[in-house]
């Protein structure tokens, strides 16, 4: 493979692993803070993605749409269809047991999914949506447009981090995790827990809708088989387990890692006899699998782990009172 | 009007195999106190471990489904043995992320072992008999008396057996059922080996009724999971009302909507169901938290 390959497989390693960083940091708002299970994860990927797509491509007869808008609209038009999707799931799961949430979040999943399929006046049904608008590729040209997406990426994943960073670490973000220890003491002390469950569930599906409309801009293509729920919501949990739930920078490492060793086991895999090959894809499932089990019974706080503390100044004034001691 | 009792008999075929799905699936998450979202794939390998003993050894595809049934409760009390019981004390939602690799394990090797091809118990077309304008398969009637007989022996194993007993104690109480002094990891164990071994029945049913693929399992296990929460969770009977609810619903729903929306219809009867009756249709599950 010559520099130049080499060069532009980086910048499409780096610019996917973001894309589904991004993704577990949307995770990393619902369980890593509150405790809300969500393996629905495909489905608002999927909406982010189908929303920014119709909106952003030119006219066509082959499904709704398309509008023909500029980028940005899509990419916000696409956390706020996926965030409107949270809420209308969350109102009446909430106030039920965590894993009812799990249960109704795969069936908005699958219903997505089987929407997608069959309504191909909407969105192409199963031959998908083509044609997808990748940013500044007129203007730039095609290798100059992918540094550009890159950086973009990298971007918007920065400024995610920053935000959920200060809000987490808010007042509210307290509220968030005094909920996912003990909801009844936080109840206890006058906070309205269905409604802070309710906001994180819709702010983590929002950023999930961002990276779906990443996404598609980036591939330029999808259909319901890129969305399929096991694959892309189970990849997205492992990253988090792996990288250590409740931790922002986790989240992202989680990402880069995991992304990172599903590509290197299609290499291990490309080796196999060609016999074998075209069942390889299976094989590397079972290899995430079997770290999701790992991880799990050896490592359960992931490689970063959440941070103990809650608060800089408090941890600060511990500091200085040890040392005044 | 014949066309009615025509969806209302493949509802009842539906049904019947959700309901030894179901069964399953209720006793371990009323007893272990989690969702298993590996029940639908060990459903699916039941279905092709049957496939197995029928052409691999050339036994009957009777003996094939009792081998298949014995090979998936030792395979999940092993699987129970290396994975969930180290993760007990870890909260009910470990485990359930645990059941989601433990699954796509599962359903990947299937992958790999039987490719992805849809494969057959038996070549060639049954021609369905006719009974008062009503077009009834000879497989129907097997599924229908395999699936009756099968939820009258767990009937009578719940009812009448010192473990049925403790096993329908500890999904209503676990407190009360271990102050008692019942031994809690023989009934897991039991659970486990009597769950599973449902479900295999029931991936061996669906496979004699359509065919067997890796994704058999997995898409029957909304269903299944709407007939656990309709019929109350961990309450065996409830899951048996429950699942031919959902059977005939959905077979019926056809009548209005596109036969691809079937899985849909359950998940929508269960979200109705948990707004208004989050307990299940008798108010015996413990769903209501807050």
């Amino acid at each position: 493979m010559s520099a130049e390959g080499i060069l532009s497989y980086l910048v499409f390693f780096f610019t996917m692993a973001g894309i589904y960083a991004t993704l577990c940091l949307g995770l990393n708002v619902q369980w890593g803070y509150t405790g809300l299970f969500n393996i629905g994860i495909a489905g608002f990927f999927a909406i982010g993605a189908y929303t920014s797509a119709i909106l952003t491509t030119p006219s066509s007869p082959l499904h709704l749409g398309g509008f023909g808008l500029p980028f940005a609209v899509g990419f916000l038009a696409a956390g706020v269809v996926s965030g409107l999707l949270a809420l209308l799931i969350g109102i009446p799961t909430l106030r039920l047991r965590e894993d009812y949430l799990a249960i109704a979040t795969i069936g908005i999943a699958e219903t997505i999914r089987y929407v997608l399929l069959n309504e191909q006046w909407l969105a192409g049904g199963i031959r998908g949506l083509a044609g997808i608008p990748f940013p500044l590729r007129s203007v730039l040209g095609p290798r100059l447009a992918n540094y550009f997406y890159l950086a973009l990426v990298l971007g918007i994943l920065a400024l995610l981090y920053i935000a959920l960073e200060r809000g987490l670490r808010s007042p509210w973000g307290r509220v968030l995790k005094a909920i996912r220890e003990d909801e009844h003491v936080a109840s206890a002390s006058g906070k309205d827990v269905f409604r802070f469950r309710l906001e994180a569930l819709v702010l983590g599906s929002t950023v999930m809708g961002f990276a779906g409309s990443l996404y598609a801009h980036f591939v330029g293509f999808i259909s319901p088989a890129a969305f399929h729920p096991m694959l892309t919501t189970f990849i997205v949990w492992v990253m988090l387990i792996v990288g250590g739930s409740g931790n922002n920078k986790g989240a992202i490492a989680g990402g880069y890692i995991v992304w990172a060793i599903w590509t290197l086991t299609e290499f291990v895999t490309d080796f196999l006899p060609s016999a074998v090959a075209t069942r390889s894809a299976s094989l590397r499932v079972v290899l995430i699998g079997l770290l999701l089990i790992v991880m799990l019974l050896y490592r359960p706080r992931g490689f970063f782990g959440e941070e103990r503390h809650v608060s800089r100044a408090l941890a600060r004034r511990a500091q200085s009172g040890k040392a005044e001691l | 009007m014949i066309e009615v009792a025509q969806l209302c008999l493949y509802g009842l075929v539906l049904g019947s195999i959700i309901v030894l799905g179901a069964i399953g699936l209720t006793l371990t998450y009323g007893i272990l106190n989690f969702a298993n979202f590996a029940h639908g794939d060990m459903m699916t390998l039941g279905a092709y471990l049957a496939l197995f003993f029928r052409f691999g050894f050339g036994w009957p595809l009777g003996v094939s489904l009792v081998a298949a049934m014995i090979a998936g409760a030792v395979l999940a009390v092993l699987i129970d043995r290396a994975v969930y019981r180290p993760l007990r004390n870890r909260g009910s939602v470990t485990l359930l992320i645990a059941s989601i690799g433990v699954a796509l394990i599962i359903r990947n090797l299937i992958r790999v072992a039987w490719g992805p091809d849809n494969q057959y118990y038996r070549q060639g077309i049954q021609f369905p008999i006719r009974w008062h304008g009503l077009r009834i398969k000879p497989d129907h009637l097997w599924i229908l008396g395999a699936a009756f007989a099968l939820v009258l022996l767990v009937h009578l194993f719940l009812r009448y057996t010192r473990i049925g007993k403790a096993m329908r104690a500890m999904a209503d109480n676990r407190e009360l059922a271990m102050v008692t002094g019942i031994d809690t990891e023989r009934v897991v164990r039991w659970t486990w080996a009597i769950g599973t071994a449902l479900s295999v029945a029931a991936g061996f049913l669906l496979g004699l009724d359509t065919q067997l693929f890796p994704d058999m399992g997995w898409n029957l296990l909304l269903p299944i999971f709407s007939a656990v929460i309709l019929g109350g969770i961990g309450s065996p009977y409830g899951a048996m009302a429950g699942g031919l609810i959902i059977g005939l619903t959905q077979e019926l729903s056809t009548l209005f909507l596109s036969t691809a929306y079937k899985p849909v219809v359950a998940f929508v009867i269960m979200i109705f169901l948990l707004l208004i009756r989050p307990g299940g249709i008798f108010q015996t599950g413990g769903a209501v938290k807050l």
